[in-house]
């Protein structure tokens, strides 16, 4: 065994100070402390969100680039390739080359497209985009604004993604832009709902809806939330999938329907605009579904040791990874039935989980229920629960085709037309094959 | 008229449509001739009320060669790579149907060892046709390549051994009338004993990887559905046809190159929707695999070319050949007026037959749900065309 406790003091002397990366924010404080004794509290102030936005802006950009990289590598894996791998070592100057391509490229606007409304969108998308990143918490006292309404916040900036959408399909004048805006904003609206009523469940059941009091909360108890309400989790990685336009819901850029839906008609660095503004928002929302339900930059004192935002990253990580992996492997489903999905699974699941909520939190609060011995029964509770909703919605919501196995049958000595087909329908004994069915 | 003319009995339609209908008004959307999933140039003229369809018009020509024409000036010989680039995904098959019809006019009998090389490299062809149809297939549905791929990766392999066989890997050239262009390398049996071995594993993996997969169920069940005396009646063949039910196969139904001698099973479908077509297709390339295991283990020896005069001169008459392509029946008619060249070269190209049956299924779906069942009809253009 180790003794730890001489590096724990060397640490814990260091705690604050400006070196100590395991709280960026140390830094930065460092700075705005240093204009406040010479210079007015408004300037300071300023600096201090002007150097939380640049921080930001220069880790999403080159972060943006290995992102590209690793998600076609990983796509290339599952699918039996290389991925890139001439460009750079091992292909990390891709996206790189890619870029310049795309700002080389001419910018071409149909001659029937609303010139304005055309313009702005790619603009306009980088807005919501860079906005959000302000409220994640990095560590606990690391982020641009630790709103005490962030949770708000989080859902009022990305609800607006979709007026941008909106603007992008409508202006263009083309009739697959069109169908992929309105796709986008009919499932933006559908999808919002059970987003929302997800994280009512944690914003119930923590009391907070600041980001980082959610966070605390559950290094407070030492639980994350997706062990206490994993119904509430997958509802969001999906809606939020979903938001995303990532198969299995990618029907708003549905590209074997409409080719790329509402960025059908931009070329060049406005579709790299958007395509990167999509990625940055791929990471954003790992980061946060890595926030809310796996307990963001805590990880059971891990996060004392480990700078905090390290750790956040290694969780957005393995969501990101699942992110890519369901896009590596699912089909996409129709728009009637994601909306369906939608409206008749994941609202009224997420809503029974809002008032389960509503009735745990009673008991702990009001109750004085000993949250070391509650917690672990009502996870337990949840999990049982969540696992009879899958399956009780599963069963409701099934389409009738699929309720009738589909058969394969050999036709054997029976080669004709419509009377040997018959005979083959007629016969009793098992079928080839059988798949599906109730 | 002029354009103004135009534009303002567009606006008038759109007035009336506003005033005196519902307020809306269907939309025409072409899919096509350049679009990610019509597998070519093939458009595809929907008109959609909202999402769904009520009106279908397919436009084909876009890829018309002249191939007919062109063969009634080139020597029977000379037409056999034509027939390869009919049907770039099924070359083999095309090659075989029209030496089938070249040998029936010129009365030549074919040694036994070409027959079995025929019937290997047609079954071959057959799994790498399908590996390309179910693949698309389930890209229309939404997948992001990773079947495809995965298929892709049998497909090569049969490419490469017509490669090592004949020196091309699409437009092969390999039949000749009277047997095949060269006798097997050396390398090609070992090569296939290994395919052989590896396949069912792969197939497995595909079978694990979608047939439980619910949001394909959710894509291609009840979607596309024909009814077996409307599939009759249309004149389709195939897994398109066998998918409503209807056992036809040609190998079973019209022998050809000793198919009688092997040993296969017809898979059949029941609801006659995309999922079946798919299906189908999967069981089949299990049955090709069997027919592959007989013929290598009963390859015969001897010659695999018969005496044929290079300018073979049949006399006045004519013949039909066909056979069950990846595709469905593919036919070629030879028309011979006693001359070096054919009279009349035609082709019964199975996906344009395939193709009529489209506007039937899919009127009342969705735009989506007519992605998917053109799909899974398995269309080349080039043999739509020619």
């Amino acid at each position: 065994m180790i003794d730890l406790t001489g590096l724990a003091s060397v640490l814990g002397s260091t705690m604050g100070a400006w070196y100590d990366f395991r709280d960026l924010n140390n830094l930065q404080r460092l700075i705005t402390e240093w204009i406040a004794d010479w210079g007015p509290d408004w300037l300071a102030s300023i600096i201090a969100g002007v150097l939380g936005t640049l921080g930001i802006l220069g880790v999403i950009g080159p972060t943006l680039l290995i992102l590209i990289w690793v998600e076609r590598k990983v796509i290339a894996r599952f699918q039996q390739r290389y991925g890139p791998n001439r460009v750079g070592p091992k292909g990390l100057l891709q996206p790189v080359a890619d870029a310049v391509k795309l700002i080389l490229k001419e910018q071409l606007a149909p001659r029937a497209a609303d010139k304005l409304i055309f313009f702005l969108p790619p603009v306009l998308i980088f807005v919501p985009g860079v906005l959000i990143w302000g409220v994640l918490p990095f560590g606990p006292r690391m982020s641009v604004a630790d709103l005490n309404v962030g949770v708000l916040f989080l859902l009022a900036v990305s609800g607006t993604t979709v007026l941008v959408i909106f603007m992008a399909g409508w202006s263009s004048n083309n009739k697959y832009a069109l169908f992929g805006a309105m796709r986008a904003v009919a499932m933006s609206i559908s999808y919002e709902v059970p987003m929302v009523l997800a994280l009512l469940t944690l914003v119930v059941f923590s009391g907070t809806m600041s980001i980082n009091g959610i966070v605390q909360w559950q290094q407070q108890e030492d639980v994350i939330f997706i062990l206490l309400f994993p119904l509430s989790a997958i509802a969001f990685f999906f809606a939020a999938s979903a938001e995303l336009n990532r198969t299995p819901a990618d029907i708003s850029e549905a590209e074997s329907e409409i080719v790329a839906g509402y960025h059908t008609e931009y070329s060049g660095m406005r579709f790299g605009l958007f395509y990167a503004v999509e990625l940055g928002n791929t990471l954003v929302v790992s980061a946060f579904i890595a926030t809310f339900f796996l307990g963001g930059w805590w990880l059971w004192g891990l996060d004392q040791w480990v700078p905090s935002w390290i750790i956040l990253l290694v969780k957005t990580g393995a969501v990101y990874f699942l992110l890519i992996w369901t896009r590596g492997t699912l089909p996409r489903l129709r728009v009637d039935q994601l909306m369906g999905f939608c409206w008749k699974a994941l609202v009224p699941a997420t809503l029974l989980f809002v008032v389960v909520a509503f009735v745990e939190r009673t008991l702990l609060v009001s109750e004085g229920w000993d949250t070391t011995v509650a917690l672990p029964v009502m996870a337990v509770i949840n999990i049982a629960l969540t696992l009879g909703a899958i399956l009780l919605f599963a069963r409701v919501s099934r389409p009738a085709p699929l309720r009738r196995p589909a058969r394969i049958r050999m036709a054997g000595a029976q080669i004709g037309g419509l009377r040997a087909a018959r005979q083959v329908a007629s016969r009793t004994e098992e079928p080839q094959l059988q798949v599906g069915g109730d | 008229m002029t354009t103004a003319d135009d534009t303002r009995l567009a606006m008038q339609g759109t007035i009336e449509a506003l005033t005196t209908g519902d307020g809306s008004e269907p939309v025409v959307v072409n899919l096509g001739p350049q679009h990610p999933s019509t597998h070519g140039v093939f458009r595809l003229k929907v008109t959609l009320d909202g999402e769904i369809v009520q009106d279908a018009e397919m436009r084909i020509g876009y890829l018309h060669r002249s191939m007919e024409k062109l063969a009634e000036e080139r020597t029977y010989t000379q037409n056999i790579p034509f027939t390869d680039r009919i049907d770039y995904l099924a070359a083999m098959s095309n090659n075989l149907a029209y030496c089938l019809a070249a040998e029936e006019l010129l009365g030549i009998q074919v040694p036994p060892r070409a027959n079995a090389i025929r019937v290997m490299f047609a079954e071959l062809q057959r799994v790498a046709s399908h590996a390309m149809a179910n693949g698309t297939f389930i890209n229309d549905c939404g997948a992001w390549h990773t079947p495809l791929f995965h298929m892709f990766r049998d497909r090569e392999r049969v490419l490469d051994m017509f490669e090592m066989t004949c020196g091309a890997r699409l437009t092969t050239n390999y039949m000749r009338i009277g047997g095949v262009a060269f006798d097997l390398p050396d390398e090609l049996l070992p090569t296939l004993e290994q395919f052989l071995a590896d396949m069912p594993e792969n197939i497995a993996n595909y079978e694990a990887l979608l047939l439980e997969n619910e949001i394909l169920h959710a894509r291609a069940r009840g979607i596309g559905v024909i009814s077996p005396e409307m599939a009759i009646n249309s004149s389709l063949s195939g897994p398109v046809l066998r998918a409503t039910g209807v056992p036809w196969d040609l190998r079973k139904a019209n022998p050809y190159c000793g198919y009688e001698d092997y040993e296969f099973d017809v898979p059949v479908g029941e609801q006659g929707d995309c999922f079946d077509r798919f299906l189908v297709r999967m069981a089949e390339v299990k049955e090709s695999l069997r027919i592959l295991r007989q013929v290598v283990d009963n390859l015969p020896d001897g010659p695999w070319l018969a005496d044929v005069p290079l300018h073979a001169r049949p006399e006045p008459g004519e013949s039909y050949a066909r056979v069950e392509s990846p595709r469905g029946e593919l036919g070629f008619y030879l028309v011979s007026d006693g001359g070096p060249a054919p009279y009349r070269f035609h082709c019964r190209p199975p996906s344009l037959i395939n193709l009529s049956a489209l506007k039937e299924m899919s009127i009342g779906g969705t735009l989506a749900d007519a992605i998917v069942t053109l799909g899974s009809i398995d269309i080349v253009v080039g043999e739509i065309d020619r």
